[in-house]
């Protein structure tokens, strides 16, 4: 009796191992992918990676060399414009859901932001062509920051909101207590204790934003050359990086793996 | 003097003030009448009529949840930050009613200050921004007045020998004894007419709350001070008069050596000799 | 300090009263509006994002009518336009990923809350939110020209070797294939599902473990007894999420899956999603019948996504609220 007890004691105890050691297994499994991602990304992007990927336009097919800095700016210059849509309505949005709002109404607003957080990006490009592109007839530069910009307002907006609501609410009583009017406790005294925090959301959303092809693919629409004006069509690293590797073009290939190594 | 507002208080204030120099009364800070207040369904306060005499320390003590935080914070109106409080009753402020429709809560709380039970200097100002924070949004630009004011506020706390080198450091880098003055300083650099202090002292250690019951008892000279307090001991030591609140109740309310030694409700009795609460 | 006092001079003049500027209702009432105004954008940006998309694809929609979503024809030139191999080939897809994905989230989640050593958790953690980071046309590309060809020599063939007898690993091996797709959207979308699962996990009382070893579980027993069947609809409101981002996802897939719009059994063949037509076509679409109707592919989609995150939500958020009011009591 005391025997079989003990038996079955050790194999509850193997179990136990067994499927500890299966979730470490798919936890190895969950990361594989990154760390090939990586490796394969130096291997065949490194050697690509020079001072003309920097610095000078694509090459034609077939001609050797050649880079992306066109990609490279037009990428910095569709987050500026994606940036300044998002981060003044996400952020101020934030502060409303925050400090401000009923329970009602913030949770329908927040309940709103999440689903578009889950919208597929790919149709912020469709509604921004529709909006955009058929109305003012072009491809260009302000369409693709406003759908980078939309994709950033709920994701800026949430981080936002939770980080406010970390500041404790002693610093917003002492504020108040002092004569400060609300809204100067919510610019001076909250949003300058969480900066931090809210800054880190942005980056994060910039990040997130300055990786999206989908959207991109039918309002900034790429350019092989130099961008001369915003309402011109704009290159865009990750769109370039798509164009190149569907192309049947080893040389293009090359720069495609160079392209997604610096995005990196 | 420049502003409307200042100019209607001061005519509110003479006639309250002139009888104090020559007669034994008083001279009166505050006076609620009939006050209750209400969070959603529950009453917090029920009824409270109290007097709060000009120049001197004015101590609430009760059990914990005995409405006295909340009858605090109504004499600057700080618990209206508190969703669905709703509030009967008038509160005077030198004779000038508090809660009237043209009255700013943001002037009410610049001329009544408030101190809170944990420290709280912003963390992202240095010492000295913490000091001249209330002056700078309410609009003070002018930068010698600023220091003056600095430095005198920090005075006042019995603070300034301590950080006079330290001006530009965290406020957060002091102890909690020199936080809860900074956070003093603070409050008097905005040159309030009363201070109200929620449980200024719960959160120290026995030196620290010496040094700032001694701060108290200095700054009674020139303030009116009302005092939250659980400790009773503390009461007795720094007051002038006491009220006993209990379950949103004023039970009783005179001088500090009276309700001590010779209290006339049975509750407050039970209270002090530690028989309930 | 007593000689610090001193320095009060009674009835001193209120200056400092007199410096403040007095306080402006309008500047509070405007930030409040301002504030509430940008709030409200996201109302109007899903009523903006549906009424361009039916705006778009009106005539669409009137011409195919009910047909658009079950006739399989899509041929441009001759002006048919049926979406029903896209709705297959994004739901098929999103199943293949869902069933790869959803195991290995959940385990990955029960690992870093409760079985790692407690060292482990946080480097993991952050390499999962890099995983998360890999923008999707850097996947794609990885998926192009690494996993095809390594799936194509060693995995499909053994597939096909042992269940080639099933239609679903039948007929030849081109590379590019709805299995492709399927594991390339897993890889998306395994960091949601596991940092969302592993809130969920996280947000189990502790009171629950240690009432199972209180009763001498073991750990596996524990996790399994009291935290995962604990969480068990928090989870599915995780594996939901993931589905929703699986359904929309677009570059990846587009770079996988082959681009064919036909409905096959086999996993070998190619197929093509929703997102993935829109992503290849929509510049090329030269009549307006042609862009009505990949605008009315832009509605399914968005169709699909918003009912799918709008369950989502509300498991997650029911979970969010139960757990609160336990708390409570």
């Amino acid at each position: 009796m005391h025997l079989e007890r003990a038996h079955h004691h050790t194999w509850r105890k193997i179990k136990s191992a067994l499927a500890s050691g299966i979730a470490f297994a798919s936890a190895l499994l969950v990361i594989a992918p990154m760390g090939l991602v990586f490796f394969y990304l130096v291997v065949n992007g490194a050697s690509s990676v020079n001072w003309d990927f920097f610095t000078k336009l694509p090459a034609p097919v077939g001609a050797v060399g050649g880079g992306m800095a066109n990609a490279i700016v037009g990428s910095l210059e569709l987050l500026a414009l994606a940036g300044a849509i998002g981060i003044p309505i996400g952020v101020l949005g934030g502060v409303y859901l925050a400090e401000y709002g009923s329970a009602r109404l913030n949770s329908v607003l927040r309940f709103l932001a999440d689903v578009l957080n889950g919208v597929p990006s790919i149709t912020w490009g469709v509604v921004v062509y529709g909006l955009v592109v058929l109305r003012f007839k072009g491809f260009s530069a302000y369409a693709g920051g406003l759908a980078l910009g939309l994709i950033m307002i709920p994701l800026i907006l949430r981080t936002t909101e939770e980080i406010i609501l970390l500041v404790p609410n002693g610093y917003r009583e002492a504020a108040l207590a002092l004569g400060v009017s609300r809204w100067k406790t919510i610019v001076h005294i909250v949003l300058k204790t969480a900066s931090k925090g809210i800054i880190t959301g942005i980056l994060l959303a910039l990040a997130r934003v300055g990786g999206e092809t989908a959207p991109l693919l039918f309002t900034a629409f790429g350019n092989h050359f130099w961008n001369h004006s915003l309402s011109q069509p704009i290159a865009a690293l990750p769109l370039q990086v798509f164009t190149y590797a569907i192309s049947p073009y080893d040389d293009w290939h090359r720069q495609a793996w160079a392209g997604a190594l610096v995005r990196i | 003097m420049t502003t409307p507002e200042r100019g209607v208080m001061e005519r509110v204030e003479q006639p309250t003030e002139t009888p104090s120099n020559g007669e034994p009364a008083p001279a009166l800070t505050f006076q609620a009448k009939n006050v209750s207040i209400w969070y959603g369904e529950k009453r917090a306060i029920d009824n409270v009529t109290l007097d709060v005499a000009s120049k001197a320390v004015t101590a609430i003590i009760g059990p914990s949840g005995c409405g006295k935080s909340t009858f605090l914070r109504a004499l600057n109106r700080m618990h209206e930050l508190t969703p669905k409080t709703r509030m009967e009753g008038t509160v005077l402020l030198h004779g000038e009613d508090l809660y009237s429709g043209t009255v700013d809560p943001a002037i009410v709380r610049r001329r009544v200050g408030m101190i809170f039970q944990k420290s709280n200097p912003f963390p992202t100002m240095t010492i000295g921004e913490n000091v001249i924070v209330g002056l700078r949004l309410n609009g003070v630009r002018n930068q010698k007045f600023l220091n003056e004011r600095l430095e005198k506020s920090l005075r006042m706390a019995a603070l300034w020998d301590e950080v006079k080198d330290d001006l530009h450091k965290p406020g957060t880098s002091l102890s909690g004894g020199q936080q809860q003055r900074l956070c003093i300083a603070r409050a008097l650099a905005v040159e309030p007419e009363v201070i109200l202090m929620d449980e200024p002292c719960s959160a120290l250690d026995p030196i620290a709350t010496a040094k700032i019951e001694e701060l108290i008892y200095e700054l009674k000279a020139r303030y009116t001070i009302v005092t939250v307090t659980h400790n009773m001991q503390q009461a007795g030591r720094i007051s002038d008069y006491t009220a006993f609140f209990y379950l949103g109740r004023l039970i009783e309310f005179g001088p500090t050596t009276k309700i001590f030694t010779n209290p006339t409700e049975k509750q407050t009795e039970d209270y002090i000799t530690g028989r309930f609460g | 300090m007593e000689a610090t006092a001193p320095a009060i001079a009674p009835g001193e003049p209120l200056s400092a009263a007199a410096a403040m500027r007095r306080p402006s209702r309008f500047g509070d009432k405007a930030f409040e509006w301002l504030t509430l105004a940008m709030a409200l954008t996201v109302v109007v940006l899903i009523i903006l994002i549906g009424w361009q998309l039916w705006d778009g694809s009106a005539l669409a929609v009137k011409k195919f009518g009910f047909h658009f979503l079950v006739t399989s024809t899509w041929d441009p030139v001759a002006d048919q336009f049926g979406a029903l191999p896209f709705i297959y080939g994004t739901l098929i897809s999103s199943l293949i990923a869902l069933l790869i994905a959803v195991p290995l989230g959940i385990a990955t989640a029960a690992y870093l809350t409760e079985l790692a050593p407690l060292w482990i958790r946080q480097p993991l953690v952050s390499l999962i939110e890099m995983l998360a980071a890999i923008p999707s046309v850097i996947l794609g590309l990885w998926g192009i020209f690494v996993m095809i060809p390594w799936l194509r020599d060693y995995p499909l063939p053994l597939l096909k070797r042992f269940f080639g007898w099933t239609p679903f690993f039948s007929g030849p091996i081109y590379g590019p294939c709805m299995l492709a797709g399927g594991i390339i959207i897993a890889v998306m979308i395994l960091p949601i599902i596991t940092s969302v699962s592993r809130e969920i996990l996280r947000s189990v009382p502790d009171l629950q473990r240690e009432a199972a070893y209180g009763l001498g579980a073991t750990r596996w027993e524990a996790t399994r007894i009291a935290v995962l069947s604990y969480a068990k609809k928090g989870l599915f409101g995780a594996v939901i999420l993931g589905l929703g981002r699986a359904l929309g996802e677009t570059m990846a897939v587009t770079m996988v899956i082959g681009n064919t719009p036909q409905i096959a059994a086999s996993l070998f063949k190619p197929g093509y999603t929703l997102a993935s037509v829109l992503a290849n076509e929509f510049t090329e679409a030269t009549s307006d019948i042609y862009l009505q109707a990949l605008f009315e592919i832009g509605l399914v989609l968005f169709g699909i996504t918003i009912l799918v995150n709008l369950l989502a939500q509300l498991l997650l958020r029911t979970i969010a609220t139960t757990s609160a009011t336990r708390a409570v009591q």
